[in-house]
């Protein structure tokens, strides 16, 4: 058994854990920027201040990784239904206990601190599908297997809108990717593609260019197939099915969404919003990481990031400081550490030996992936404003411990392949 | 294609979003500058402007408080308004059109509810001041003239306006700059350079402390104090004098080519220019297309130079060595050339004349025989006339001054190339004598009062100059100014050839056409001058009554003054030209006036009813002097 243990030590993926541990000392030098005083009169030790808060979190992390690392492995195939379930209980639980902070019910409060179990729903939903998909019986190509799977993901997403926090809610479409990776059939791929990206068109440039579009497409296929005896029908289902959803996109658009979201994405769109009220958080935001220039302005030199000009700067926008103050080197870097940890994960989930394993690195690897590229996306002005935090770097206890437990697992799980012959 | 789907797409996302970084923070330059505008404020710390005094230490300009009543619109609570329109004088209509101004221009920063209150109004006002919340007061610095002269050299400050901020950096919106005048000429040295602080601000725009610690902040460098080579004393008297007439006065110390006095007809009291009333004030002055009291006569106008134009003939022939200064020439009422008995008309005085007496009395026949052989001495009318053109640019004429101060033009001095033009050459010839007019200060040739009293000042000096300037010292220190200032002209002209000139000019006062004003004491050399001169009224070439012109120089050895004095429409040069002329060399030597009834008479003589002549729309006589006295008959009852 001791030998095992060390042996498991000794396979733990040093890369990942250099990684994770460059994007939190990133994250918290850019946190301690956004959030310092600058008239400079308060102590350091203060747990005032966010940053030391923060830093008493990256602390706690160290701990949380200690405990994930000495459990072991088989520990969360086994207990993965009981952590679903208690998880699930702990997002239903705050439709009665919940503390609502700025406008969301979101969080368990002990004191000064607060708990925010959806970071930690991630990881429990992760460990969930990974165990139903990976058993024996279980078929991605059947359909009531499907809807099982579905209902896993669906469950806590469905606690979280409510909550409000539809931008969590939203992470869960992450779970599409081991899916797919498991034999998921790829209509629903192309499906949701096409659906996406008429949608976003049709805002964009309006039904009448759209359509004329699409049946150009459509008779471009019909002629060219036109030899062809099985699956016509498709040539004139599809387009005709794209036509009605462009048509009723307008209807979504005002009626289904809510005025906020409409204006952020037409701040997204260039359409003609109020950059001092609508537009303020992205356009400051761009104007915080335009102003860095190459090589940046440098630590603590960021006059938008002192100004205090882009809200939630040490949460959601905690980007625009790298990008003020780092600048093009510094906010690429990170990018570069982003991708190498998303893109080491799924390398190692294919070498996995355990199923389990592997769905359990592609859905934390799909669970980074929107993360990663909604938040930089909203930072940068090339999506819509969504309120999730960019993983590792964003202040906040429950997200860091979420996003530690989230890749620790992970790391734990391949570090004991070995053992799973 | 399953195990690539999520690889491929987080490779693709990572690149897009670096794009995207790429774009914004290489590509776009925009981002920079906006923020800049919203995260840094910049706090100004003018200097005081440089005082300005006249040759003795007299202040002539200084500097004096102002205040300006500001509001920011968002931090104004609801007051009293009937109280503070009472405090402000104000009514409460015009007081909520201001504030509705200001909110509109920008909540967040301070506009002017009220500018340039005095000091007695700031005073009364600031105690008040606390009650009300959003309003203060800001305290900027304005001119303040201590002299009610001297309008044409000194010149006015205004703010800048978009082309002086988009030529200088310096500027901002807002900032004061030098328009005319010694203001303008001097404007760096006087201004000194405003300090800057720069204050990071944050989102709702309040100050979070120094930005950079400071280290990019400056300190504000004064503004230096000008000296001026003008006579407070002198210049004044002029202005005095010339009151009731338009024209040019200017008064150069020869040894050294400082102006004295740079006086222009009519001018204005530079306190105009100054405080609440500056704007009406200027268009009403802009707008005065009659007097134009903003055109320096002094710098600007270009006059027909006349008799006093034949000193410098008679230079130039004794340099070409043409005439000896014993060479008489006869005078018939005038001089007659060409076939067809052409006459250049002269007025009575004994006949022949040699040089002396010639310029003396102002011989018109003798200046016109000297001037041919001038441009008959060489193979072409064409080589002569450039020879003569060359004497005269080296007396700085036909050319611009190059004065400090940013006014002045060049005047006109024809050369081979301008008869060829206007003849049609080789079409057609032209001699001597199709230019004669040149010979007696006629015709094509133009001087600036300034060029005339350099010339006068130059032949006193027999033959040199120092180029005309105002500022004697910056700060104390006369090395400071320009060094063209410091260096001597000299003249194509030998210093001999000038004894001949100067002998002419004294006889001209002691028993020549200046006689009329002789002062006791004082050994003067002159020369009047009578220009006939033109006007187009309703596009129709008019004569009208001739400008009375006077340069002079005095004492004969080591001349102390030069002075050129033109009155336009004066009749001839010694009604009111020498009067003036010898009236500013008694105050200038003496300090004070023994000719009282020289200068009584110029005191209550008016021109302004020969000014008013052409404006009539009738026929009028011209040169009809002893018609029409010109006395102010209501100045001598009172």
């Amino acid at each position: 058994m001791r030998s095992t243990a060390r042996n498991a030590r000794n396979n733990f993926d040093w890369l990942l854990i250099v990684i994770y541990l460059a994007l939190v000392g990133i994250g918290w030098v850019n946190i301690y920027s956004a959030s310092i005083d600058p008239s400079g009169v308060s102590n350091f030790f203060d747990l005032s201040n966010l940053y030391t808060k923060q830093l008493l979190f990256i602390a706690l992390s160290l701990l949380l990784i200690v405990f994930i690392l000495s459990l072991e492995a088989k520990f969360f195939e086994r207990f993965a239904s009981v952590i679903y379930v208690v998880s699930i209980a702990s997002l239903l639980g705050l439709f009665v206990f919940g503390k609502n902070i700025s406008g969301a019910t979101s969080w368990y409060a002990f004191g000064s601190f607060s708990l925010q179990p959806s970071e930690f729903a991630k990881a429990a939903t992760a460990l969930a599908l990974a165990k139903y998909l990976s058993d024996i019986q279980t078929d991605v190509k059947s359909f009531t297997h499907q809807f099982r799977a579905f209902i896993i993901i669906a469950l806590p997403a469905l606690c979280i809108v409510p909550q409000p926090d539809p931008g969590s809610a939203l992470v869960y479409a992450a779970f599409f990717f081991p899916l797919y990776r498991e034999g998921l059939s790829g209509i629903y791929l192309i499906t949701g593609s096409i659906t996406i990206a008429l949608f976003v068109l049709t805002l964009a440039f309006g039904p009448v260019y759209i359509i004329a579009g699409i049946v150009l497409i459509a008779i471009i296929l019909l002629i060219k197939n036109r030899k062809k005896r099985f699956g016509k029908r498709y040539f004139y289902i599809l387009p005709i099915v794209s036509i009605l959803f462009v048509l009723s996109v307008n209807y979504i658009f005002q009626n289904v969404f809510e005025q906020r979201h409409r204006d952020r994405f037409n701040v997204v769109l260039g359409k003609d919003v109020d950059m001092k009220s609508i537009g303020y958080n992205t356009y400051q935001s761009e104007i915080a990481i335009g102003n860095g220039g190459l090589t940046g302005k440098g630590f603590l030199k960021g006059t938008q990031t002192k100004g205090n000009f882009v809200p939630e700067q040490h949460t959601d926008y905690i980007f625009s400081t790298v990008g003020e103050e780092w600048g093009f080197l510094g906010s690429t870097l990170v990018i570069l550490l982003f991708v190498g940890l998303m893109l080491r994960i799924i390398i190692l989930s294919e070498r996995q030996k355990s199923q389990f394993s592997r769905i359990y690195g592609y859905s934390i690897a799909g669970i980074l992936f929107i993360h990663f590229l909604v938040n930089i996306g909203m930072v940068t002005g090339v999506f819509p404003t969504v309120g999730i935090p960019l993983p590792f770097f964003s202040y906040g206890g429950s997200g860091l411990w979420g996003f530690t437990i989230l890749l620790f697992i992970f790391i734990k799980l391949d570090s004991n392949r070995v053992n799973e012959w | 294609m399953r195990k690539i789907l999520l690889f491929s797409i987080v490779l693709i996302s990572g690149i897009l979003l670096t794009g995207r970084l790429f774009y914004l923070q290489i590509l776009d330059t925009s981002y920079a500058s906006l923020s800049v505008n919203n995260a840094i404020k910049r706090i100004y710390d003018y200097p005081q402007r440089g005082h300005i005094y006249d040759r003795n230490g007299s202040l002539l300009v200084s500097n004096q408080p102002s205040y300006d009543v500001m509001v920011i619109p968002r931090e104004v609570k609801p007051f009293d308004t009937t109280e503070f329109c009472g405090l402000l004088k104000m009514t409460k209509e015009a007081l909520v059109k201001r504030l509705d101004k200001a909110r509109v221009y920008s909540p967040r920063l301070p506009s002017i509810v009220i500018p340039q209150l005095t000091k007695s109004e700031y005073a009364y006002l600031q105690e008040k001041m606390r009650k009300y919340e959003g309003f203060y007061i800001q305290k900027r610095s304005l001119r303040d003239y201590q002299v009610d002269y001297g309008a044409n050299f000194l010149g006015y400050i205004a703010e800048v306006n978009r082309a002086d901020i988009e030529d200088n950096p310096y500027y901002q919106s807002g900032d004061l700059k030098g328009r005319t005048g010694v203001e303008r000429q001097y404007e760096e040295i006087l201004r000194g350079v405003k300090g800057v602080k720069y204050i990071q601000k944050d989102r709702f725009n309040r100050d979070i402390g120094a930005y950079k610690n400071g280290s990019l902040d400056t300190i504000p460098k004064p503004g230096k104090d000008l000296t001026l080579t003008i006579d407070a004393e002198l210049q004044k008297y002029g202005e005095e004098l010339m009151v009731n007439k338009r024209g040019g006065i200017v008064a150069i110390e020869p040894s050294t080519g400082e102006i004295l006095a740079l006086v222009s007809a009519p001018n204005f009291d530079p306190a105009l220019l100054v405080g609440r009333e500056r704007s009406r004030n200027f268009t009403n002055l802009y707008y005065d297309s009659i007097a134009k009291p903003l055109f320096d006569r002094g710098l600007q106008a270009q006059y027909p130079p006349g008799s006093p134009f034949k000193t410098l003939n008679a230079l130039i022939a004794l340099q070409e060595d043409v005439v000896d200064p014993q060479e008489s020439f006869a005078c018939h009422m005038g001089y007659y050339y060409g076939s067809r008995g052409r006459k250049l008309g002269c007025h009575s005085h004994p006949s022949p004349l040699s040089m002396v007496p010639g310029i003396a009395n102002s011989c018109n026949a003798y200046f016109a025989n000297v001037y041919r052989r001038v441009i008959e001495k060489y193979d072409t009318p064409q080589e002569g006339m450039d020879v003569w053109h060359n004497h005269l640019a080296s007396f700085g004429l036909g050319q611009y001054m190059g004065t400090d101060l940013p006014t002045g033009r060049p005047g006109y001095i024809p050369d081979s190339d301008y008869y060829n033009r206007a003849y049609e050459y080789p079409k057609y010839k032209w001699f001597s004598t199709a230019t004669i007019s040149n010979s007696i200060g006629q015709g094509e040739v133009s001087l600036t009062p300034i060029q005339l009293a350099n010339v006068t000042a130059t032949i006193a000096n027999r033959g040199w100059f120092y180029t005309p300037h105002i500022v004697k010292d910056i700060e104390g220190e006369h090395d400071a100014i320009p060094e063209k200032y410091r260096t001597k002209n000299y003249t194509t002209i030998d210093a001999k050839n000038y004894e001949p000139v100067v002998e002419g000019m004294s006889g001209a006062y002691n028993y020549g056409t200046a006689a009329g004003v002789q002062i006791p004491g004082i050994e003067i050399c002159g020369k009047t001058g009578t220009a006939e001169n033109y006007t187009k009224i309703d596009g129709k070439r008019q004569q009208l009554t001739d400008h009375s012109i006077f340069v002079a120089f005095a004492p004969k050895d080591n001349p102390k003054i030069a002075i050129a004095v033109f009155v336009e429409n004066g009749y001839w040069g010694g009604r009111y030209g020498g009067k003036i002329a010898s009236l500013m060399i008694e105050k200038h030597i003496k300090g004070e006036i023994t000719r009282t009834d020289l200068e009584d008479w110029i005191l209550t003589h008016s021109l302004e009813e020969e000014y008013a002549k052409p404006l009539s729309g009738k026929p009028f006589p011209i040169n009809d002097g002893k018609k029409i006295s010109g006395k102010i008959e209501e100045k001598l009852k009172s």
